[in-house]
């Protein structure tokens, strides 16, 4: 096929495919540290299997292979489509691919190892550190690069929450990286003290904010105006949005330090930003919602819209859930207890998981030349799989969260407390079971899936899109 | 000058800014373009209608 006249959905194919094995992985891992609180044997005195390794490598594989490929995948397939043209520099794009693989199996395989540098979310150590920029720097030139030899005299709003994801992850990873090398696989934070544990988190909070947030409302701004076939509720709304969250999202990040060394003004501005964020948070979530106006029945037999639509009632959940927890008496009890997990997998199995899911079942028939996906009811058995998962899995850590705050606190009339860090860990192991019956649920969801793109995809030929002839539809 | 007279300034003008921003997001000349970028994601024709099954 004529290479100029086609969308270049290779890599769209590439990562969407991938997106599925890297959930699987990256879920299982979850499930195991899960089974590993609960029975702590099951690290069957390995070093490679114990918790402290396995953690990071659930978190980075969800986050940065599952999540990242889904993103990749999104923005490759967004930006061309709603430019009218093929993506620039074709063999960059590939690169990225290849690269982005190559940074996932070396996390694989260094962190259990207990190679680290020890900064949450952002583990991996310096030589990995410079191929995630080198990847993410040709990125940035393949979606912009894109964007600017567009044949549409718009930029689409979700290129928009794509290219401020692209950027400040660019920028929250050079920063927060800064690092000096002691050995090949040893480096130290350029920072020290409580300046080192502010830079962390104002990575941290942003990650959240641009790679989990601003970079799935891309998503969302595409594949739920297309699943619902009518446009954007209100695309002036959206503007506001955007440009909202940008404001605000740089300066919450003090609220994962409250009640430490960082300086207590510091923290109060985290709090009232975080407290701001709400609002254009929800407008999002009115804003996606809203699209469905009028066509609400297509809810109904829709199981990919109810992934879409779900995702952003978790989204809304979790992003009111999150700024009561930014105020500091609310924190007081909250902070360090398996509240914060749950308050975690509200957002990343509701929101991104569900969002990710919903897209990437509307792009692999579309990719492989299918009308709809092999087995549509099977769709709708992951959704029901995935959304009593996370329910499951949220409810168990909420309650042994406030419990674990109030345990904590209670003080006898002696003065003492009134109970021992144990008798916590005693009452939380139950909460630990259906936690991990939520993950289970949720983890056999995604072989539902890989299961029914394994069928839609099989023998069938791979087919790229004409692009359509110069913009004849700006009339 | 006093460096947080400056991250004042800062402050302020990011918030104008915003408004700026919101006013112009609702404002009446806006529409129609925005409206035709509401539309781009219809413009051209849906692979999953267009193609059907190829084997």
């Amino acid at each position: 096929m004529n290479n100029t006249n086609t969308y270049n959905y290779t890599v769209v194919r590439q990562f969407a495919l991938m997106t599925v094995v890297w959930g699987i992985v990256g879920m299982l891992v979850g499930v195991l540290i899960a089974a590993q609180l609960r029975w702590p044997g099951l690290n069957f005195d390995i070093p490679w299997l114990s918790y402290g390794r396995l953690r990071p490598l659930h978190t980075n594989a969800v986050i940065f292979a599952f999540g990242g490929s889904a993103l990749f995948a999104a923005s490759y397939y967004v930006v061309q489509r709603t430019c009218h043209v093929r993506l620039f520099a074709g063999r960059l794009a590939a690169f990225t691919f290849w690269g982005w693989q190559a940074v996932i199996v070396l996390a694989a395989v260094t962190l259990p190892l207990g190679i680290t540098s020890g900064k949450e979310y952002a583990e991996l150590e310096w030589p990995i550190d410079i191929l995630i920029t080198v990847v993410w720097v040709s990125y940035a030139i393949v979606f912009f690069g894109t964007i600017a030899k567009r044949k549409t005299p718009h930029i689409y709003v979700a290129n928009w929450f794509f290219g401020a994801y692209i950027l400040t992850i660019a920028l929250l990873h050079l920063i927060n990286s800064a690092e000096v090398p002691v050995t090949f696989w040893k480096s130290y934070s350029a920072y020290a003290g409580v300046q080192d544990a502010m830079v962390q988190w104002w990575y941290g909070h942003n990650a959240v904010g641009f790679f989990l947030t601003a970079g799935f409302l891309g998503m969302m701004y595409y594949f739920i105006p297309k699943q619902a076939e009518r446009p954007v509720y209100s695309y002036r709304l959206s503007v506001v949005h955007f440009w909202a969250l940008i404001f605000t999202y740089m300066w919450a990040g003090p609220h994962h330090l409250h009640y430490t060394a960082l300086p207590d003004w510091a923290q109060s501005i985290g709090m009232v930003f975080s407290l701001i964020l709400l609002a254009p948070s929800w407008g999002g979530m009115i804003n996606g919602m809203m699209t469905l106006s009028g066509a609400w029945h297509k809810l109904r037999d829709d199981p990919i819209l109810k992934f879409l639509i779900v995702s952003l009632s978790f989204y809304g959940m979790s992003t009111f859930e999150g700024p009561m927890m930014s105020i500091k008496t609310v924190n007081a009890l909250s902070h360090y207890t398996d509240w914060t997990i749950g308050h975690v997998h509200s957002g990343a199995l509701g929101w991104v998981g569900l969002v990710t899911m919903g897209s990437i079942y509307y792009l692999i028939p579309r990719l492989w030349g299918r009308k709809e996906m092999y087995s549509v009811p099977l769709i709708n058995m992951h959704f029901w799989m995935a959304t009593i998962g996370i329910v499951l899995y949220i409810a168990a850590m909420w309650i042994a969260g406030v419990m674990q705050g109030l345990m904590w606190r209670a003080v006898s009339a002696d003065g003492t407390l009134t109970y021992t860090f144990v008798e916590g860990v005693k009452a939380t192991s139950p909460f630990y079971t259906i936690r991990l019956l939520g993950g289970l649920l949720y983890l056999s969801g995604m072989f539902v899936m890989a299961y029914n793109v394994w069928r839609t995809v099989a023998g069938q030929q791979a087919v790229d899109a004409p692009i359509p002839a110069v913009a004849a539809a700006h009339a | 000058m006093d460096i947080n007279i400056l991250r004042s300034i800062v402050t302020v003008v990011a918030f104008a800014a915003f408004i700026g921003i919101v006013l112009w997001a609702y404002s009446d000349r806006r529409k129609e373009a925005f409206d035709q970028a509401a539309r781009l994601p219809f413009e051209e024709e849906d692979e999953g209608v267009g193609y059907g099954e190829r084997k």
